[in-house]
């Protein structure tokens, strides 16, 4: 791999600024991303995401502010960070009225592959991203996951020192996003850096060593996974007894061992903040050692709703579309 | 909410690892490469969709033998005369309206993410626009061929033979490559693919109709006379009617690829301006 100094930065953004028309998209983002390291950018629809990336991949120009990709100004050196990054974007980026392969191929020719070296690459890729049956068939006709991963194999025809994933599960089933989570995991570790923009903060927290959170164009926060969830305060065991007249005493028992208890509507439902498995886990067997019969329980990180509630006040709204591509 | 978490077994790691670690970076396609690889592109479509050839054949092939059987007696006394005078006038037309089918296209692409991709790409930037409109070309080519072989099935006879008819073919499809860089502009300003068709045969339509492709400009009123003999679409008509007779005039193409190279060089780089703002 081609990943130079580890510490080296791969991305680094300076007070980008993007309107379209009355709508300031971004806001002066400020971005310094690792070599080699997954970095998530974590917002709501229209928080500014998608023209971040977009800046970054030379496909807008900046109105104020600069941004360097692998050492190279985005605009005025267009050209090299174009040869060493890929983009997949929101929509899937492939060719719909061609087949699997013939994509993976244009794209491989289009990059300088000969003929046949761009066949086999196309095979290899097909294959490697379990979407060899249907390499003949047109991709108008895949299904979502199926889409996304010939998506993402088109990106990495040559493999790119760095990779700009734009909402790679949004709309996607649990299976095919733990598939698509299973090759971002595989990208990682062979060395490309990548920027993964995501609605979901359980996605970022899988897979992404820092994050910042963006909204209304501005980063709002940064951090590890880790630093973010603490600051954000905690997620919330929810239980659901068999038994709703036992709840005073579930009640009481939670109140004792985790504090704060919220009843739920549900009349055997109650809910209380905790971010510790461990401590849960402990409450739990308190409530089987006070002869409470749980029917299930879980215990849920904090949604982005909660992380948008605590970092700004107020929930993540959606904004209108941040910007008209047609 | 339960998430699966079953292994996904044709997502192979090690496979993808082994992809990542295989391949060099080549060195960048040259221009004409891309290009010719986007032509590819658009070749692929018309194989998967040969249907959309359709379109841009049948409207030609009714207009040859509507004129010819319904005005070739009254306009030329005899529908024989009439088509040896329409026929390499209808190939123009024909070739013609199927330019604005490249604005067409590139509108098509613009609504998909598709587009993003190929942005990004560290390639030549006119060369998808140029590629599209090679690609182009062969349908341009396929259009004329129709318009040809009914021709002569119904009876054309070119004094000059195949050389004549393929040297009026080819002169056509030049000046059609340039005409489309106009429509590949509309293409990447209009907001639907039905925009850009509506706004592109409200151009072409009169333009080809105040030609000589149908009838002799002699007959018409002063004005119109005059705007007829300087329409571009006349100038390629005479000149393919020459070419198809051997008795081209030389600066009737003259003009014809003057008129080609000078719309390429104020579209295309206006073209490849947008296509890459947009």
């Amino acid at each position: 791999m081609t990943s130079p100094k580890p510490q080296a930065l791969a991305i680094e953004a300076e007070g980008l600024v993007k309107s379209f028309g009355e709508t300031k998209a971004v806001d002066g983002v400020d971005l310094s991303v690792r070599g080699g390291s997954v970095y998530g950018v974590l917002g709501p629809n229209g928080a500014g995401k998608t023209t971040t990336i977009r800046m970054l991949a030379t496909l807008l120009r900046p109105d104020a502010g600069s941004a360097r990709v692998l050492g190279h100004d985005v605009v005025e050196e267009g050209d090299a960070v174009r040869a060493a990054v890929s983009l997949t974007g929101q929509m899937a980026s492939v060719d719909e009225d061609l087949t699997g392969r013939e994509n993976l191929v244009l794209l491989g020719r289009l990059l300088g592959l000969k003929r046949g070296a761009a066949k086999e690459r196309a095979t290899e890729l097909l294959e490697a991203f379990g979407i060899a049956e249907a390499a003949a068939r047109l991709v108008k006709n895949y299904s979502g996951g199926m889409r996304r991963r010939l998506d993402i194999a088109a990106s990495l025809v040559v493999t790119p020192q760095l990779l700009f994933l734009d909402e790679p599960t949004t709309g996607l089933d649990p299976r095919s996003r733990n598939q698509v989570w299973d090759i971002i995991r595989a990208l990682s570790s062979s060395g490309t850096t990548i920027l993964l923009c995501t609605q979901y903060l359980e996605e970022a927290d899988q897979l992404a060593d820092g994050i910042a959170v963006i909204d209304h164009g501005r980063v709002i926060a940064e951090g590890t996974p880790g630093q973010l969830k603490a600051s954000v305060g905690s997620g919330a065991l929810h239980v659901r007894l068999l038994d709703p007249d036992q709840r005073p005493e579930a009640e009481q028992l939670l109140l004792r061992n985790l504090g704060g208890v919220k009843l739920e509507p549900d009349p055997a439902a109650l809910s209380v903040g905790c971010a510790d498995g461990n401590k849960a886990a402990e409450a739990l067997a308190e409530l089987a050692r006070g002869g409470v019969q749980v029917a299930d329980f879980s215990l849920g990180q904090p949604s982005l709703d909660e992380v948008f509630l605590a970092l700004t006040g107020h929930p993540a709204e959606e904004e209108e579309k941040e910007e008209q591509p047609a | 909410m339960s998430v699966e978490t079953t292994p996904t077994p044709e997502i192979r790691d090690a496979a993808i690892q082994k992809a990542l670690a295989s391949t060099p970076r080549p060195p960048r396609a040259s221009a004409l490469d891309a290009a010719l690889t986007f032509g590819w592109r658009g070749m692929l479509k018309v194989k998967h969709v040969p249907e959309q050839l359709l379109d841009v054949t049948i409207t030609p092939v009714m207009f040859v033998l509507m004129f010819t059987y319904l005005f070739g007696g009254a306009i030329a006394g005899s529908t024989g005369d009439y088509l040896d005078y329409i026929l390499p006038g209808i190939l123009v037309m024909s070739v013609l309206f199927t330019t604005v089918y490249s604005g067409i296209a590139i509108n098509t692409d613009l609504t998909k993410g598709v587009v993003d991709r190929f942005r990004s790409l560290p390639i030549w930037r006119p060369a998808p626009l140029v590629g599209s409109l090679l690609g182009d070309s062969v349908r341009y080519v396929v259009a004329g061929t129709v318009i040809v072989v009914l021709g002569l099935i119904l009876g054309f006879r070119p004094e000059a033979g195949v050389g004549g008819v393929v040297a009026a073919m080819a002169l056509t499809v030049v000046f059609a490559f340039g005409l489309s860089w106009i429509f590949t502009t509309l293409g990447l300003l209009m907001r639907s693919p039905n925009a850009v068709m509506n706004a592109g045969f409200m151009g072409i339509f009169p333009l080809t109709f105040l030609s000589n492709v149908f009838v002799e400009p002699e007959t018409l009123p002063a004005g119109l006379e005059w705007f007829v003999n300087v329409n571009p679409i006349s100038i390629l008509a005479d000149a393919s009617r020459g070419l198809m007779e051997g008795n081209a005039d030389a600066s009737d193409i003259t003009i014809v690829l003057a008129v080609a190279a000078a719309l390429t060089a104020v579209f295309m780089p206006l073209t490849t301006r947008l296509y890459r703002t947009r």
